[in-house]
């Protein structure tokens, strides 16, 4: 923090330096600071206000409902029935199957899509012939939407589609094939390719961001001493992405418990629930069903697990800093 | 005051300002509010179906131009697929039109949510076919143009070669016969699997397809003596039959657990033998074929061949403010002309004989006469229930797993289970 | 050792093309599918031919597109929410995150949290009681010289906007990136009189371009993908944004050379686009501060 190099008041109300104004009277600078306080407010204001209006409130309303029998179309009252949701939330299995789904994807796709797109960034964080291209292409899928490119796999995952065709090219007919989509033990595994697939380009970027915050002079002075290229990556580059790191950890982990929309145009949850998520059951229950108040409790919960995650990854981070 | 703050404030109205000037040229000029005009909104499934659109529009077009018109009737289209996900979101609010086209099964729950009104027409309802009209409890809600029925398709020349006689209404097949049928075909190796039952559809498709199977088994959806349990019917002994014989189709390698997107063309390609699909392929079957094609009624499976009844429907809302008006429309618009203009244009049965009369194919001794005795013999209404878009939910999922390798007695419990919950906690869904 | 660098470069670069193939051919798959017909698609899949534009080509399917879909004013909405979403997007979240990052009002750290909290609720939670909850606020209309109040959102541009102009992932970036700015001009520009709103107009976003280049994109995306909330929310057809369009193929027979070429039509104008900015993107996303 580069602030002020005047003087600071330490008995002043205000948390930090105040009015960095030069000669300043006690009444001016009491102006001075209330004028900042007025202003910033009302610069905070309209985002506030906003996520308030559009984020908070409707989340409220809805924690609210899952206390309640609320249901999407219904004639009865709305009554209060305290913790019913989630008693049979909890003892319901296909929500501890779409917990299990979501953490399965969520443990493949965090560390293998990170590689990914960190062995990406690195590809094109060098000036040569072409980079803008490579970069371009990299973030094609990022630039499609999920529906299209949901749509575009599950006519590529078909049995007699693309993927098998080019497996069986690729492998010179070794692979049989599966049929991706309609198999339990194949289906999740489908949806993870196709997400990395989409997502990895995204993450590059952030990944390119860390890199080129990186000093060059460090890499000239590992190079002098002549580390080689792995050394480099071990002791310039990785501590250098220590930020990035955390970053890139919080947002696909949020990103992957939030799973929805592949499985909703691929797969609707099945087959046998094998690709089910909690918010895809929230969603199902919510519209479909129109059980209201049930996809209340579920969005709860899940709002409570990503905070608990989300706290736990802080925390480590945070540890090692 | 403060120059600079003032300044931010000035720069936040205005952004407020820019915001309301957006929304004021954003605001649809065809919204469900009637804005004082004498305009009432409708809202239709067709959008993406030109020809079905089309239809519908030169009949509201011509009761606008009428000399008796009531009101200006607007024409507001969606797409099928997310149709229900749009009337879910604007009944939320509130906000429905005056007249809406409505799946004919789930009309006794918008009934029972309040938010459709008794229909009073001037039509004649009485000849019409019975699962064009919607009743619940003692009262008409909605009304079809027409209705669609469930068949098995072949080539007279496949069954011939594989020594399978052609069903009939007289003699349909039995389950005996049904298995034999496909063993024969099977054996004729011309095909991956000899029959295609559409298992690749979701949504409204399962409990429509399949749910008549189970019927015909002897077992239901839902006991329909009062509504209120589904236990025994779809998870008693012969539910778990339907179940077991369904998944053996597929075990025996008789047909895909998931099949192609479009059953129609891969049948019309000879990527199957026998296919279980609907009235509204039949045109283009016939055409593709001619008179190599074979129109058959569905399996007897004890209780006789069953099919789903009831199709998209027409009913007024209640909070519409101009009921007489939309009372009118439907009305006129059941004239046959209009409604054989309709069926036309979506290949369905035309509600009454009168607008049969119209379409050459569905006249006395025409191709597409025999789906009107389809629907006459075998139409099932899908339970008249408020509970029935939950229960078609959890039907379809089981309908998925037991395809997938699901228990079959596993399975239908646990839907049992859900639905029987759920009637519950709606307290019997009573009015 | 010249000869395992040139070695290890050819190695990269073989790398660099496979990733790209990978990246990019369910796209080169997209587009050449939506100039054939259905039959050939599915015919020339077991082969490289999915990927030429050989055989019957035509551009048939686009024609069949107009006809059953309103895609030119669909294209038009969707231009017009992302980008008015976009621009105001800009000017709330920099605006937010200029007094948080650089001004010392109090209980800006409470602030700070709970927007970055906001980054855990996905979306499909919240959009039922969203439904209803913008269905009870006011609506202005100006009709003719006076102003008529009405209640609710639905079946408006304005539902499909203003829900996301506030976006906590934008104000993050931004207040990182503020944070890199030093804050000796703030106060350079204090001495000379400058107000807070001055400083943040005249200094330190001009500086910010970077930023503010990355936060359209991110904005922009979202808004051209939104599916579930104007299925929801809009009912004309002549408010309806693009992928809502995708559901008009899924008839009783599905046309894949249809679906195909309007994905591509939806697609293409935001590939263009990232195309035309891509340098200033990526070199700008790059440069912003996105650090953690």
């Amino acid at each position: 923090m580069t602030t002020t190099q005047l003087p600071t008041p330490r008995h002043a109300a205000a948390p930090g330096p105040v009015a960095p104004v030069p000669s300043v009277t006690p009444r001016r600078r009491r102006a001075g600071y209330l004028r900042e306080q007025v202003s910033g407010w009302g610069m905070i204001a309209p985002a506030a206000v906003l996520l308030l209006a559009f984020v908070f409130l409707p989340a409220i309303l809805g924690f609210g409902l899952a206390f309640t029998n609320a249901r999407l179309i219904s004639p009865r009252p709305v009554e209060f029935v305290g913790t019913d949701n989630f008693a049979r939330l909890f003892t319901d299995p296909t929500f501890w199957r779409a917990l299990l789904n979501v953490s399965y994807f969520a443990v493949v796709v965090v560390p293998v899509q990170s590689c990914l797109a960190l062995a990406m960034a690195l590809l094109i964080n060098k000036k040569f012939r072409g980079v803008n291209f490579f970069r371009t292409i990299y973030f094609l899928p990022v630039v499609t939407s999920m529906v299209v490119v949901s749509l575009l796999w599950l006519f590529m995952y078909r049995k007699d589609g693309l993927i098998n065709e080019i497996l069986s090219a690729v492998s010179f007919g070794l692979i049989p094939g599966a049929d991706w989509l309609n198999d339990p033990a194949t289906a999740m595994p489908a949806i993870i390719a196709l997400s990395i697939w989409q997502a990895a380009g995204f993450h590059m970027i952030i990944w390119l961001a860390g890199l080129q915050s990186i000093s060059g002079e460090l890499y000239e002075a590992a190079q002098l001493d002549g580390a080689s290229r792995w050394h480099q990556f071990r002791y310039v580059t990785w501590p250098g992405l220590k930020h990035t790191r955390s970053l890139v950890l919080v947002t696909i982990t949020i990103q992957a418990l939030g799973l929805f929309d592949q499985v909703s145009v691929m797969t609707q949850g099945g087959p046998l629930d094998s690709t089910t998520t909690i918010i895809y059951e929230a969603v199902r229950s919510g519209f479909k069903q129109q059980e209201t108040s049930y996809a209340s409790a579920i969005s709860l919960v899940f709002f409570v697990l990503v905070l608990l995650i989300s706290a736990v990854q802080r925390y480590l981070t945070r540890e090692k800093d | 005051m403060n120059k600079r703050f003032t300044r931010v404030l000035a720069t936040s109205i205005a952004a407020a300002a820019l915001m309301g000037t957006l929304g004021a040229c954003g605001k649809g000029s065809s919204s469900a509010t009637t804005e004082g005009s004498n305009e009432i909104t409708m809202w239709t499934h067709a959008a993406g179906n030109p020809a079905e659109l089309a239809a519908t529009q030169s009949i509201v077009d011509s009761y606008n131009k009428s000399s008796g018109a009531k009101a200006q009737i607007k024409v507001q289209a969606f797409p099928q697929e997310s149709y229900n996900d749009s009337v879910v979101g604007a009944a939320s609010a509130g906000k429905l039109p005056c007249i809406v086209d409505i799946d004919g099964p789930n009309v006794p729950n918008w009934a029972w949510a309040k938010y459709l009104t008794p229909l009073k027409l001037s039509a004649d309802l009485s000849k019409n076919l019975p699962s064009t009209v919607a009743k619940w409890q003692g009262e008409t809600y909605a009304v079809g143009y027409g209705d669609v029925a469930l068949s098995m398709f072949a080539r007279k020349s496949d069954l011939a070669a594989a020594g399978v006689r052609v069903a009939t209404i007289e003699k349909p097949w039995t389950k005996d016969e049904f298995q034999d049928a496909l063993t024969k075909l099977k054996a004729l190796g011309k095909w991956d699997y000899p029959l295609d039952m559409g298992t690749a559809g979701a949504g409204e498709w399962l409990p429509y397809a399949y749910s008549p199977f189970l019927q015909s088994f002897g077992g239901d959806l839902i006991n329909r003596k009062d509504y209120q349990s589904a236990d025994g019917a779809l998870n008693g002994d012969k539910a778990v039959e339907w179940a077991t014989w369904f998944r053996d189709l597929a075990d025996q390698g008789f047909m895909a657990k998931k099949s192609g997107k479009d059953s129609t063309q891969d049948f019309l390609n000879n990527k199957s033998g026998l296919l279980y699909t609907g009235s509204w392929a039949a045109d283009k079957a016939h055409a593709a074929l001619g008179k190599d094609l074979a129109v058959m009624p569905t399996v007897d499976l004890g209780n006789g061949p069953k099919i789903g009844g009831a199709s998209w429907q027409w009913g007024v809302t209640s909070g519409c403010n101009n009921t007489d008006a939309a009372m009118d429309y439907l009305s006129y618009s059941l004239k046959p002309e209009n409604v054989a203009a309709v069926i036309k244009a979506t290949g369905g049965i035309p509600a009454t004989d009168g607008a049969a009369a119209l379409i050459p194919a569905f006249a006395e001794g025409g191709a597409n006469r025999i789906f009107m005795e389809f629907s006459r013999e075998y139409a099932v209404l899908r339970p008249e229930t408020p509970a029935y878009p939950f229960i078609a939910t959890e039907y379809g999922k089981a309908v998925q797993d037991i395809l997938a390798g699901a228990d079959p007695k596993t399975v239908l419990d646990k839907a049992v289970k859900a639905i029987d919950a759920n009637i519950k906690s709606n307290g019997g869904y009573k009015s | 050792m010249k000869n395992a660098i040139r070695l290890s470069s050819a190695g990269a670069m073989a790398v660099r093309i496979l990733f790209a193939a990978v990246a990019a051919f369910p796209i080169v798959f997209m587009l050449v599918s939506s100039l054939k017909p259905d039959q050939q698609i599915f015919g020339d899949m077991s082969s490289v031919a999915a990927f030429l534009p050989i055989g019957n080509i035509s551009l048939d399917n686009y024609t069949a597109v107009f006809d059953r879909v309103p895609a030119a004013r669909f294209l038009i909405n969707s231009v017009g929410v992302s980008a008015v979403t976009v621009v105001l997007g800009i000017f709330v979240n920099s605006l937010c995150a200029f007094a948080l990052s650089r001004m010392q009002v109090r209980g800006k750290k409470v602030v700070f949290t709970a927007i970055l909290a906001t980054l855990i609720v996905p979306f499909q939670t919240l959009a039922l009681p969203l439904v209803w909850w913008v269905n009870q606020l006011p609506y202005f209309e100006l009709n003719g010289f006076s102003l008529e109040i009405s209640k609710g959102w639905l079946d408006t541009y304005q539902v499909q906007i203003i829900p996301f102009i506030a976006n906590a992932f934008s104000i993050y970036l931004y207040h990182q990136y503020f944070e890199s700015i030093p804050k000796e001009l703030d106060e350079a520009a204090r001495i000379d009189g400058a107000g807070w709103f001055k400083i943040y107009r005249q200094v330190v976003m001009p500086l910010a371009g970077p930023a503010t280049a990355t936060v359209a994109i991110l904005t922009f995306l979202p808004a051209w993908n939104s599916y579930l909330w104007p299925l929801m929310v809009v009912q004309s057809e002549e408010l309806r944004p693009v992928m809502i369009g995708i559901q008009y193929f899924f008839q009783l027979n599905v046309s894949w050379g249809e679906v195909m070429a309007y994905a591509s039509l939806i697609t293409v104008p935001v590939v263009v686009l990232f195309i035309a900015f891509q340098r200033s993107f990526i070199n700008s996303i790059a440069s912003s501060g996105v650090k953690g």
